[in-house]
């Protein structure tokens, strides 16, 4: 059995302060992933979702978009993204649901996604983020190694390694 | 006291932003305000920084067209280093920039086309937002939406093989660029799988205007007669009048057509141009001096490249501009919406152009850098998608940046947005109590030809909900929101 395509997808700005904690997640999966060689998962990153991230996560079985968040969630949330019926697009306004409903009617495609809010709190022009949004993106970045190592293709090795 | 009508904010429009109309107790339009509700800061966040960091930063100002403010803080800084005003880079280095410049212009405006203005133009400006989006667009022309969703990866992987990362884009360096093209690269964007190759992106693009021919042809009351006022228009050209968008000489007509910025040294952009503040708006309002700041208003983008240039130097753009100046009876073109059609011609002179510079041996050798004398004082200006893009920097002799003065396309074009948005208003809103979808999209239609990113303007993260309210003598009378 072949191991699934895992894409971590990390957005965000990282000139406004804890915006930057989605972008950073990727980083450090992507420190991880290749770490450990694991060539069926791959991080990407960008200021924000755009329409041809579509096309982006057709080939893979699972997606995880991270990105900072103003919701009062505690300190991060991982949930589970349908493709969204709503019609109104904008290029800021890009919500993943949106390319996964994209990706779905265009590309025929429909990889399992997952939304990673990681709880941000300040984004003013600064490249720092706060401590508390730092501590949270630790958390975060437990939980995706959590998921990834969860799927079961990976032996030997903890979340921490 | 009048009526006040409140569009808050615009939806398919970059960053957050509001209309504001007044009727008069007649419930006759007096006046149309575009806000902008968040305010200037990027200028200070660069201040302090050592000045060959200034390309990389300020590609955070926004995710839109990171790549055009990368360039124009590039140029600027070429100016720095003493590599002269952008034409004195080694030719790997301005080929390459260029190549990104191209692939940033060929993406951002296939975005716009396909996934911002054709919905409107498929299924007309007052149908349902249900039935007006990229979604329904997909179930009406399937083949339209995927090729707009190719294009933009196709220009996405050019900006990525010449600038580096999305996020952290380090191609463009002080007096040029940091890495050769790779043969590997080369051949994908040649000869790679169709259609993921130079030749289907002009063959896509010239479809793209061939749509939007036919589109014109049956609907010449929106195309045409949609919105119209007169304006003066500023762009570069190359110095021999051609259309270009990487680098050139800053040229200005006025309504008339009549050059009235004579192809000048856009580092002393100074002389010519200046912004006013007015209290009701966060962003500045730009004028030609030699005009007053009640007329020296002006338009930039495709429509003023349009407008400004005499020719274009590849052939099948040069083809589409003639058509172009032909239905215009070789006149300056008024017509916001033309913008679309000039939109168009851009992103076919961008894929010829990356097909010419992919096979220049220029890219895959050759010297990157250039350095000169230092100087402390450098303007770089390009032509971004939305057109003309300026950055000013100071900087002293510990090379730490003291000033930076941005001016972006999009406050270039705050006056002509309510220009268009007035007019619209006086069309559809006279002597209305109640706003409609379609007077909301209206106004939204006429904002968007413009293609703005207020994000960019006010240097401001955007959310996107809208929202319309009617106003009379300060009561409200309808609020409408999209979402």
């Amino acid at each position: 059995m072949n191991a699934p395509r895992v894409l971590v997808y990390g957005y965000g700005n990282p000139g406004r302060q804890d915006d930057a904690v989605g972008v950073m997640l990727a980083e450090r999966v992507e420190k991880w992933v290749n770490h450990h060689g694991l060539d069926w998962v791959e991080t990407d990153q960008g200021y924000q979702l755009n329409i041809e991230d579509a096309d982006r996560i057709a080939d893979f079985d699972y997606v995880i978009f991270a990105d900072a968040s103003v919701k009062n969630i505690g300190s991060c949330l991982l949930e589970t993204i349908e493709p969204d019926p709503r019609t109104d697009f904008t290029m800021h306004a890009v919500e993943p649901a949106f390319v996964v409903g994209v990706c779905e009617k265009l590309f025929q495609r429909k990889p399992r996604c997952y939304q990673l809010h990681i709880r941000a709190y300040h984004f003013e022009f600064m490249e720092e983020p706060s401590k508390e949004a730092l501590s949270n993106l630790e958390l975060a970045h437990r939980e995706v190694l959590a998921f990834i190592t969860k799927l079961g293709f990976i032996k030997e090795m903890t979340a921490n390694q | 006291m009048g009526q006040k009508i409140t569009i808050e904010p615009v939806t398919r429009v970059e960053g957050h932003g509001k209309v504001t109309i007044h009727l008069d107790n007649e419930g006759q339009v007096t006046q149309t305000r575009l806000h902008i509700v968040e305010f200037r800061g990027f200028e200070r966040f660069v201040q302090g920084r050592p000045y060959w960091e200034a390309p990389v930063l300020v590609q955070r100002l926004c995710g839109i067209c990171p790549v055009s403010h990368h360039l124009a803080a590039a140029k600027a800084m070429d100016v720095i280093v003493g590599a002269g005003t952008g034409d004195g880079l080694t030719p790997t280095g301005e080929k390459m920039r260029r190549l990104m410049h191209y692939g940033q212009m060929f993406q951002s405006h296939a975005l716009h086309f396909f996934h911002l203005a054709s919905p409107d133009l498929l299924f007309g400006i007052d149908a349902d937002p249900k039935s007006r989006n990229v979604l329904a667009l997909a179930l009406e022309n399937k083949d339209l939406a995927v090729q707009g969703v190719m294009m933009r990866k196709f220009g996405q992987e050019i900006i990525a093989a010449t600038a580096g990362k999305k996020i952290h884009g380090t191609g463009a360096i002080p007096g040029g660029i940091n890495k050769h093209l790779s043969q590997m690269d080369k051949e994908h964007f040649l000869n790679g799988k169709a259609p993921m190759n130079i030749d289907s992106m002009i063959e896509w693009s010239q479809a793209a205007l061939e749509f939007f021919h036919h589109y014109h042809e049956h609907n010449v009351g929106i195309i045409d007669a949609f919105v119209e006022f007169p304006s003066s228009y500023l762009s570069l050209v190359r110095k021999d009048g051609a259309l270009d968008l990487y680098h050139g000489v800053l040229r200005a007509k006025d309504q008339e057509g009549n050059i009235i910025l004579h192809d000048i040294d856009y580092q002393n952009y100074l002389k010519y141009i200046d912004e006013e503040v007015r209290n009701w708006s966060y962003m500045k309002f730009p004028y030609l001096k030699e005009l007053g700041n009640d007329a020296g208003w002006y338009t930039v983008g495709p429509l003023a490249r349009m407008n400004n240039a005499d020719f274009i130097d590849t052939p099948l753009a040069q083809h589409e501009f003639e058509k172009f100046k032909a239905y215009n009876k070789g006149k300056l073109s008024h017509k916001p919406m033309h913008a679309h059609w000039a939109r168009l011609i851009e992103v076919l002179h961008a894929a010829e152009k990356m097909k010419e510079l992919l096979n220049d041996p220029d890219l895959l050798s050759g010297e990157l850098v250039v350095k000169g004398t230092r100087q402390h004082e450098g303007v770089g200006i390009i032509e971004a998608p939305r057109g003309t893009l300026f950055h000013h920097y100071k900087v002293d002799h510990q090379d730490q940046i003291t000033l930076c003065n941005l001016i972006v396309s999009t406050t270039h074009n705050n006056q002509p947005m309510n220009e268009a948005v007035n007019q619209v208003a006086r069309k559809l809103m006279t002597g209305k109590k109640e706003i409609t979808e379609g007077m909301m999209n209206a106004v939204e239609v006429a904002i968007r030809a413009y293609d703005p990113c207020l994000s960019c303007a006010t240097h401001a993260l955007g959310q996107m909900p809208l929202e319309l309210t009617l106003l009379q003598n300060g009561q409200v009378l309808h609020t409408r929101k999209n979402r």
